[in-house]
């Protein structure tokens, strides 16, 4: 079998005040797959998410366990490069857009990198083209609407070329069509993707396997339609359907 | 959030002096305040000068007066400091308007007066004909300390998300039957100030996670080389020529 995109292994995590949050998480995701990541609040899904590219992890909290990005563990002397595989869409996009004007933010990213001129401006083209939103790169972030502001959030990342893109509640505070939108352009991407989110549809639309964080450990991971589908499993874990839903009746 | 909603110092437009390189408007503009500083105050024609130089530049950039002149407010505090002077100063007293005021609070009054309106005026006439993304940019070119221009650049961003906050903050409590004017609703006025300065520090911290999952290493890109194109800086001259003439003049006639 190939190496996976995603290795989490035994994964261990507590907060300073002693809460167990990440409470020996493993979790495999490959190639091409994409994954939503479901669970309740306070379930340890952001902790799980930050430990992905090393922003916790390493420190006095983290407890054993490993994270492995297409084979490359993420250690202190790997960050730099651990950073470009895993991207991270953040839940409010004002938290990741912060530069003066969309291209800049875009080019953010790579030029950490080390890209300069030509190929950087490449980079930042192809992603805005991505996500549909070439024709606003020199417009201020803060003027752009909320919809927008995360398309562009998730071009951000994808100038980075990312092996796999990590989307913190991607359909939050969208309205109907702007969360259309976004899906149409996730299921566009030729990326893996891991999405934490309380979207169940959302999940259902856009992932074929589903995993659940409870607790600080991962208690299912099967098909979306099979987890959906399992009334026990979801009232046991807090998650509930939106009324009217039925997973087994949507294809 | 539309595109209506801009910055309220900048006015758009593509004159000659909007297109000018930001650095070489910000250099005019802090070599004219100089000069306008230095200029003896003893006479008044030389401040005339400095004045016609300036409505000169806004008629170039199209910038109305009609514009500038309620921006003019934020000088507010310094008039009422000169309008005080005369009457606070001491020395040798003479009557104006039948008030008996002083000779030396007098002059120090309208030379405050003055000289502060005319850098007032050239500091609004460069933010009316500069994007505030430009001035930044022109900061750094001028090797303006990259930290400095790194915390102007984040208040750019984040002052509409941080009076957003506020607003949003603010018709919350008056649905719930706040009224700023009562003292005994100002403990909750304090609250909430205290709350916005905690969602803006934690926002910060969010920012920063951001920052460092995209790679951020402790610096920002660097913008490219500022350029000095003499047809540019020529143009960029102008002002700061026409009150170094008449500075010069005014020291030269005393």
């Amino acid at each position: 079998m190939t190496t996976p995109v995603l290795d989490v292994r035994d994964l261990f995590y507590a907060y300073p005040d002693g809460t167990r949050a990440l409470d020996g998480v493993d979790l495999h995701v490959h190639r091409g797959e994409r994954v939503a990541l479901l669970g309740p609040n306070g379930a340890g899904k952001t902790t799980l998410v930050l430990h992905l590219n090393g922003i916790l992890g390493g420190d006095a909290g983290s407890g054993g366990g490993t994270v492995e990005v297409s084979g490359m563990p993420v250690r202190r002397d790997t960050l730099s490069e651990i950073r470009r595989r895993v991207g991270i869409v953040f839940q409010d996009p004002d938290d990741q857009l912060f530069m003066p004007t969309v291209r800049e933010d875009v080019a953010f990213g790579p030029a950490n990198l080390g890209l300069r001129a030509d190929v950087l401006e490449e980079r930042v083209g192809e992603a805005l083209a991505a996500v549909g939103m070439a024709a606003y790169a020199d417009r201020p972030p803060h003027h752009l609407s909320f919809g927008q502001r995360r398309r562009v959030a998730v071009a951000t990342v994808l100038a980075m070329h990312p092996e796999i893109l990590v989307l913190d509640e991607p359909s939050s505070n969208l309205d109907p069509a702007s969360r259309r939108e976004l899906a149409e352009i996730v299921q566009r991407l030729d990326v893996t993707v891991l999405m934490v989110t309380h979207d169940l549809p959302y999940a259902l639309q856009l992932c074929k396997r589903a995993v659940i964080l409870s607790q600080g450990r991962i208690v299912a991971d099967a098909s979306t339609r099979e987890v959906l589908g399992d009334a026990e499993l979801m009232a046991a874990h807090r998650l509930e359907l939106p009324f009217g839903f039925n997973p087994a009746a949507t294809r | 959030m539309g595109a209506d909603h801009r910055h309220t110092l900048h006015l758009n437009g593509r004159s000659r002096v909007h297109r000018l390189p930001a650095h070489l408007k910000i250099l005019s503009t802090l070599a004219f305040a100089l000069l306008v500083v230095a200029t003896p105050r003893e006479a008044t024609w030389p401040y005339a000068v400095h004045l016609a130089a300036l409505l000169l530049v806004a008629r170039a950039a199209r910038v109305p007066a009609a514009y500038l002149a309620p921006r003019l407010v934020v000088e507010v505090p310094f008039v009422v400091f000169a309008v005080a002077l005369p009457f606070v100063a001491t020395g040798p007293r003479t009557t104006v308007l039948g008030l008996t005021v002083s000779e030396a609070g007098l002059v120090a009054a309208w030379a405050l007066l003055v000289k502060g309106t005319l850098g007032v005026l050239a500091a609004l006439l460069l933010a009316a004909t500069t994007e505030p993304h430009d001035l930044l940019t022109g900061l750094t070119r001028l090797r303006l300390p990259r930290q400095l221009v790194q915390i102007m650049g984040f208040m750019v961003r984040y002052v509409d998300v941080v009076t957003g906050d506020l607003r949003r903050m603010s018709i919350a409590l008056a649905s719930r039957g706040f009224d700023a004017r009562s003292p005994r609703h100002w403990p909750a006025l304090t609250r909430c100030l205290g709350a916005l300065f905690v969602r803006s520090y934690e926002r910060g911290e969010r920012v920063h996670l951001a920052m460092l999952s995209r790679g951020y290493a402790g610096s920002l890109p660097v913008p490219d080389a500022a350029p000095w194109r003499s047809g540019d800086v020529l143009v960029a001259a102008a002002l700061p020529t026409m009150a170094a003439l008449a500075a010069a003049a005014a020291v030269l006639a005393r």
